[in-house]
C-alpha cells in the first residue's frame, strides 16, 4: 500500500500512516489530507507543524489530551481545546493530523 | 484517538513500573515505556523505578544512528506531559555501573499546583528507600 | 581465538565466564549490551584493565554511542572498532566464540 505523488511511491500501513517519517513533505501531506477529505487551511497546518515539532523533540506522537494541553500552552486556550481540534479534524485530531504529519499512530490510540 | 472510559468514579491506585533492563539489547525497556504512556490515560498514581541495568535507559547522550535502531530516550522527557512525574533511580545501581546523576537525562515536569513551576522528575534514592517505595504500591509491573 | 560478548556483565555471568576462559593472546570484543563491561571504574572495567596485555580488548563503537557512553568513559587500553574492524577481527582469528 502506498501513496503516489509525482511519480514517487510512498509506502504506508493499512490505515494510511507513512512507513517512513523521513520521506514526508508538504505536498504529500496535502495528498494524505485529501484522502481524509480535508482541505489544509493555515489552522490545519499549525496543528500538523506542531505535531512534527513535538515528534522531533520527544520521538513520540502525543495522545490527544497531551496535544490539547501542549497546544494550550503554545497558542492559548482558544486553540488548546478539544472542540477546536475536532472541528479541524473531525475523525480525531491525533489520528488524522498525525497521519497527515507523516507520524506513526499515537501511542495508546486504539 | 479513543480515550479509555475514565468516567467511572474509581479509586486511585499506586502503580509502580520497575525497569531493570538496558535499553537496546532486549525489547523490555521500550515495551515498558509504551505501557506507561498508554496506562497514563487512566488516572492513577504512577511512578517509575529504575534499578539494576534499568538505569542505563535514562543515560543522556544516546546516539543510535550507528546501530539502526530508534533512539527512544527523548521520550522519557515527554513523561511530564503525560503526568508521570515520579522517576526513582537507585543510587547503588548507578554506582555499580560507574554512573552518577550527572550522567542522566534532564527530565522535568510542570507543577500545575505550583504555578506551572518546572521541577525535576528524577529522584535518586538509596536501596532501602526504594524498598519502602515498593512496599507502598498497590500494583507493581516489572520489566 | 576471538571471543564476542553481547550481554551486560551486571545482568548475567557471561562476561565473567568468558574472561575466565580467555587464554593469553586471545581477543575479546564487546558488542551490544556487552559494551557496558567497558565502563571504567566498575568491577568489569577493572578486570579488563588487569587482564589487558595478556588479552586484547575491543569494543564496538556504534554500540557504545547508542548507549550514551563516550570513548573517554571506557576502561584504559580498550580499543574502539567500527563494523569494518569487527570484520577484520573475525578474519584475523581462526576461531570465533560468541558468548551469549
Amino acid at each position: 500500500m502506498a501513496y503516489e505523488l509525482n511519480g514517487t511511491t510512498y509506502e504506508h500501513d493499512e490505515e494510511g500512516y507513512l512507513a517512513d517519517i523521513n520521506v514526508w513533505n508538504k505536498e504529500l501531506a496535502e495528498l494524505i489530507a485529501k484522502e481524509e477529505n480535508l482541505d489544509m487551511s493555515e489552522e490545519h497546518w499549525e496543528v500538523v507543524n506542531f505535531l512534527r515539532d513535538y515528534y522531533e523533540e520527544y520521538q513520540i506522537a502525543p495522545a490527544i489530551r497531551v496535544l490539547v494541553k501542549a497546544m494550550k500552552k503554545s497558542f492559548g486556550p482558544e486553540k488548546g481545546n478539544n472542540k477546536y481540534l475536532y472541528t479541524l479534524y473531525p475523525y480525531g485530531p491525533a489520528k488524522q493530523a498525525c497521519k497527515i504529519a507523516g507520524l506513526p499512530k499515537p501511542t495508546g490510540c486504539v | 484517538m479513543e480515550e479509555p472510559d475514565v468516567s467511572q468514579p474509581g479509586v486511585t491506585k499506586k502503580f509502580m513500573y520497575v525497569n531493570r533492563r538496558a535499553p537496546y539489547g532486549t525489547v523490555y525497556a521500550l515495551e515498558s515505556l509504551e505501557v506507561v504512556l498508554i496506562g497514563a490515560a487512566f488516572d492513577q498514581d504512577v511512578s517509575l523505578a529504575f534499578l539494576d541495568d534499568g538505569v542505563f535507559q535514562i543515560v543522556k547522550g544516546q546516539d543510535t544512528a550507528g546501530i539502526g535502531m530508534k533512539n527512544f530516550s527523548p521520550t522519557y522527557r515527554a513523561l511530564g506531559d503525560y503526568e508521570v512525574t515520579k522517576l526513582y533511580v537507585e543510587k547503588e545501581s548507578l554506582e555499580t555501573r560507574g554512573l552518577s546523576e550527572d550522567d542522566l537525562l534532564e527530565i522535568t515536569y510542570e507543577d500545575e499546583d505550583d504555578d506551572w513551576a518546572e521541577k525535576p522528575s528524577i529522584h535518586v534514592v538509596k536501596r532501602d528507600e526504594m524498598t519502602q517505595l515498593m512496599a507502598q504500591q498497590d500494583v507493581i509491573l516489572s520489566f | 581465538m576471538l571471543h564476542t560478548i553481547n550481554k551486560s556483565p551486571f545482568e548475567t555471568s557471561t562476561f565473567a565466564s568468558c574472561l575466565g576462559h580467555a587464554a593469553a593472546g586471545d581477543a575479546v570484543l564487546l558488542i551490544e549490551d556487552g559494551v557496558y563491561a567497558a565502563i571504567a571504574d566498575t568491577e568489569p572495567g577493572k578486570q579488563i584493565k588487569a587482564k589487558n596485555g595478556t588479552v586484547s580488548f575491543y569494543v564496538l563503537g556504534p554500540d557504545v554511542a547508542a548507549r550514551g557512553l563516550t570513548n573517554g568513559s571506557l576502561a584504559e587500553g580498550i580499543q574502539v572498532v567500527d563494523y569494518a574492524g569487527f570484520v577484520d577481527l573475525v578474519a584475523e582469528h581462526e576461531v570465533a566464540q560468541a558468548w551469549l
